[in-house]
């Protein structure tokens, strides 16, 4: 599997990966027992930057939870927002007016576009190059212009509204997003020339970081990760929501497994956001972008909700339990990259430190979710 | 034998056209925003901290004192307190206090406010030295901007 | 009264000007480096110190001059203070004989080629302990790493070395250049009656050269999102500074060499006015092959450097070296 199995000696030394390490992106810590190079084991210590979201949640109205789901992944904030929208209007029974789930599939999959082109530049930066990152920046600032010229912000989104969005889009923002497609469609050559086809990228990636769909699903791992191991789990095909089966989109599945079969996974699924939003903007109705019965004191009916979405890491689900009251009785969080996460316990093991480094980035990991 | 040959051909092929694409790049011009320098104006929607709305029929804020703001807050970072109007129905706002350090932007107090007293400013320029610089007097800004 | 050679003047100039051309030359490539790579990227890069930014280098090395020179705790501190000077030395001692012009060189040694290969391995030492000397795991992982990447590149660069000196049949830099002169057909990189693969050994080694001066892609040694700063990580101010400017100066070094081995020197590529001006052309073209280099590749695995060496490099090179003694006893 690995391109050299470890020779064992009783010479181990523990490496500290982190908290502040350039290759984890933020305040994770992996406790590295290294032979040499080599990866003994791993082993990720959390919760340096845990919040408490989930007990922030019983403490607050149900609305009031709303700016939290914005600051769990804030690469992929409007799924957020999304999937904690669409629990409670499950849990309270509340309409949305289709424009308004337009767009919300419009706004989510930019952003989930922006979150791929994120990773895709930090990912080039765990591997040294530093070029593309920038390229990728320069894309990803015209989607956050976009998104800032609807939702006010740039990051930390807080956009939609139970029975809605917050507010209605424009012309402007149309043609901008119509713009967007045609110039991604543009730039996506142009990264694939410059790093795809790079014949020391291939060298890095292929064949190498292998988490294999058994590991995959024994440890939940979702999203990209369970994709480029072969298995074909998509929320938004497989448990649909809102209104993704109305789009004709494909799920890219790779069954290499390897770090490579991840990072194409992602690099096509920006080709496929592209398409939905296109759709999603040909089909665009009018309408109001509000529900009109939304209760000004939201008290859910008594109940045991669960609602999933697929932000750009994997599947997302929120277990809401009401009592009927207008906080809810508990939030649980079930976030992706923490699944994806302790993957890298077992699948490091044996590896070189630069590879298990890479198979760390090709994780996309977020750490703020995975603490929450 | 002819795989190892390919791979060598095809892989400098890769690196000149990586080569190719920098350079070209390099001639281009910059696409940065030289910030202190030059600024652009913020979208009409962009959510700066809030700030009280001028009422220019009547000359003074548009805020009734309902505590709608207040109780939506999540982080609890709006106060205010308000007294009977002098010989009228309903209240004056006397104060309004928000603890910048706390906000998150979300926007709930300006949908919940039935007069539209609240609107986003579009500051942006916001750095310090001390908390206290951001527990914003809304009221006395707004005295200030109209006097 | 005192009898001063002088010669011995000559040489004392010569080491000034060399020290001096290396400060300024590590100094501006850095800021090179950073408006190359900022254009590479689309931003502007350095700027607001001077014009154009030129004041920049200035300002960092204040900055970096004033900082505190820490030893941390558990360090060897001998090995700790002296590995900054061992890199940068022999950088500076490389240029002794480097020829930039007809006249223009300090000592022209017979054995110039030699002396700077010489050299040139101590930079190995230094970091190696630089790194060993702080104690710190990083480090200790960059200097296994710089020492097996050092001594698997020297070979296939040597072997080109030795073909280059079968062709020209001496050591000695300065003639090596002046059996180039009179036009870019005379240059070694184009000698195809020696060889026909007289460009591809050029790549080899100039592939060579960035793995011995741990330029990127070949920067595992330093390797800042795997090993934090690699070497230096322990390093305060101008410890640091020392060890950076170290590597800009055999960056110079290497560039040097390529363009006095393989491009003709200061020849002139029509053969009109050759001068010390040609020579800083090529060389600081190559630096900016070498700048435009690291802004577009990734970073390549310490194996995958291995293989490209012994599975790629050193064949071709020897490949190279059997058809030259060939073509030289055929032809």
């Amino acid at each position: 599997m690995n391109a050299f199995a470890p020779n064992p000696t009783n010479e181990t030394f523990v490496l500290n990966l982190g908290p502040q390490h350039p290759a984890t992106h933020g305040v994770l810590r992996i406790k590295l027992v290294m032979d040499g190079e080599y990866v003994v084991e791993a082993e990720p210590v959390l919760g340096y930057i845990h919040r408490m979201h989930e007990k922030m949640g019983e403490n607050r109205t149900w609305a009031q939870f709303m700016p939290n789901t914005g600051r769990m992944d804030y690469l992929h904030a409007l799924a957020y927002n999304h999937n904690f929208a669409c629990i409670v209007e499950r849990a309270a029974g509340i309409e949305v007016p289709e424009r308004a789930e337009f767009i919300r599939v419009i706004t989510s999959e930019l952003n989930r576009i922006s979150s791929h082109l994120l990773w895709f530049g930090a990912f080039i930066l765990d591997l040294g190059g530093f070029s593309p990152l920038l390229y990728a920046f320069d894309d990803r600032e015209q989607i956050l212009d976009l998104l800032e010229t609807v939702t006010g912000s740039r990051l930390t989104y807080c956009y939609f509204r139970f029975g809605g969005v917050y507010n209605d889009i424009d012309e402007n923002f149309e043609a901008g997003a119509r713009a967007f497609v045609a110039r991604m469609r543009e730039r996506m050559p142009m990264y694939h020339a410059l790093v795809t086809k790079n014949i020391i990228l291939m060298k890095r990636l292929t064949d190498i970081g292998h988490v294999p769909a058994e590991m995959c699903r024994k440890y939940g791992a979702t999203g990209p990760v369970a994709r480029g191991a072969g298995i074909d789990f998509d929320v938004r095909k497989h448990e649909p929501f809102s209104i993704y089966p109305r789009f004709d989109f494909d799920i890219p599945v790779y069954h290499e497994a390897d770090s490579m079969a991840r990072y194409m996974v992602r690099m096509d699924e920006i080709e496929q956001s592209l398409r939905i939003i296109e759709q999603a903007l040909g089909a665009m109705p009018e309408g109001p972008v509000m529900a009109e019965k939304v209760p000004k004191t939201l008290k859910p009916p008594k109940g045991d909700y669960y609602h999933a979405v697929e932000t750009a890491r994997g599947s997302f689900g929120i277990r809401a339990v009401s009592d009927g009251t207008n906080t809810p009785w508990r939030l649980k969080l079930r976030t992706p990259s923490y699944s994806n996460l302790i993957v890298f316990g077992e699948a490091a093991r044996g590896m070189l430190l630069p590879d298990a480094l890479a198979l760390l980035g090709s994780l996309d990991l977020v750490i703020p979710e995975i603490d929450r | 034998m002819t795989a190892y040959f390919k791979e060598i051909i095809s892989g400098t092929w890769s690196l000149f056209v990586g080569l190719g694409i920098t350079i070209v790049y390099f001639f281009k011009p910059v696409v940065t925003l030289q910030y202190p320098h030059e600024t652009l104006p913020m979208t009409p929607r962009y959510r700066g901290h809030i700030d009280l709305v001028w009422d220019e029929v009547r000359g003074t804020n548009k805020c009734i004192v309902c505590n709608g703001c207040m109780k939506a807050c999540p982080s609890n970072c709006i106060t205010l307190a308000g007294e009977k109007a002098e010989g009228g129905k309903g209240k004056v706002l006397t104060q309004y206090t928000l603890d910048f350090t706390k906000c998150s932007l979300c926007g709930l107090c300006v949908e919940v406010c039935p007069t539209e007293a609240l609107d986003f400013s579009k500051e942006y320029n916001l750095a310090g030295f001390d908390e206290k610089d951001y527990v914003f007097d809304l009221l006395k800004r707004l005295e200030a901007k109209h006097s | 009264m005192f009898f001063i050679d002088a010669e011995l003047i000559r040489l004392l100039a010569f080491v000034l000007g060399v020290i001096g051309f290396v400060a300024l030359n590590a100094a501006y490539l850095v800021w090179l480096e950073r408006k190359e790579a900022g254009h590479i990227q689309r931003r502007i890069g350095p700027k607001e110190v001077g014009p154009f930014g030129l004041l920049q280098p200035l300002a960092d090395a204040l900055k970096l001059m004033t900082k505190n020179l820490i030893t941390p705790d558990g360090v060897d501190p001998i090995l700790f203070k002296i590995a900054p000077i061992l890199v940068m030395v022999p950088a500076i001692m490389s240029f002794v004989t480097l020829p930039f012009s007809d006249t223009l060189v300090a000592r022209n040694l017979d054995v110039g080629l030699l002396a700077v290969f010489a050299f040139a391995s101590i930079n190995v030492l230094g970091l190696l302990l630089g790194a060993w000397g702080s104690r710190n795991k990083y480090a200790v992982i960059s200097a296994a790493r710089v020492v097996s990447q050092n001594v698997a590149y020297e070979i296939p660069m040597l072997v080109i070395i030795v073909t280059l000196v079968m062709i020209t049949g001496t050591l000695n830099l300065h003639e090596i250049v002046t059996l180039q002169t009179g036009g870019f057909w005379h240059w070694n990189v184009l000698k195809f009656s020696a060889s026909p693969l007289m460009p591809v050994a050029f790549i080899i080694f100039f592939i060579c050269m960035l793995a011995e001066t741990n330029r990127a892609p070949f920067d595992m040694a330093e390797a800042e999102s795997e090993l934090v700063a690699g070497a230096f990580t322990e390093y305060p101010g101008m410890g640091f500074g020392v060890f950076f400017m170290g590597e800009y100066a055999n960056i110079v070094v290497g560039t040097s060499l390529a363009t006095i081995l393989f491009l003709g020197g200061w020849d002139c590529p029509l053969g009109l006015f050759p001068g010390v001006h040609w020579f800083l052309i090529k060389m600081y073209a190559l630096i900016f092959v070498v700048i435009w280099i690291r802004w577009t590749y990734p970073r390549t695995t310490f194996y995958g450097l291995l293989n490209l060496s012994w599975k790629i490099l050193i064949p071709v090179a020897f490949f190279n070296l059997i058809l030259t003694s060939a073509m030289l006893k055929v032809f």
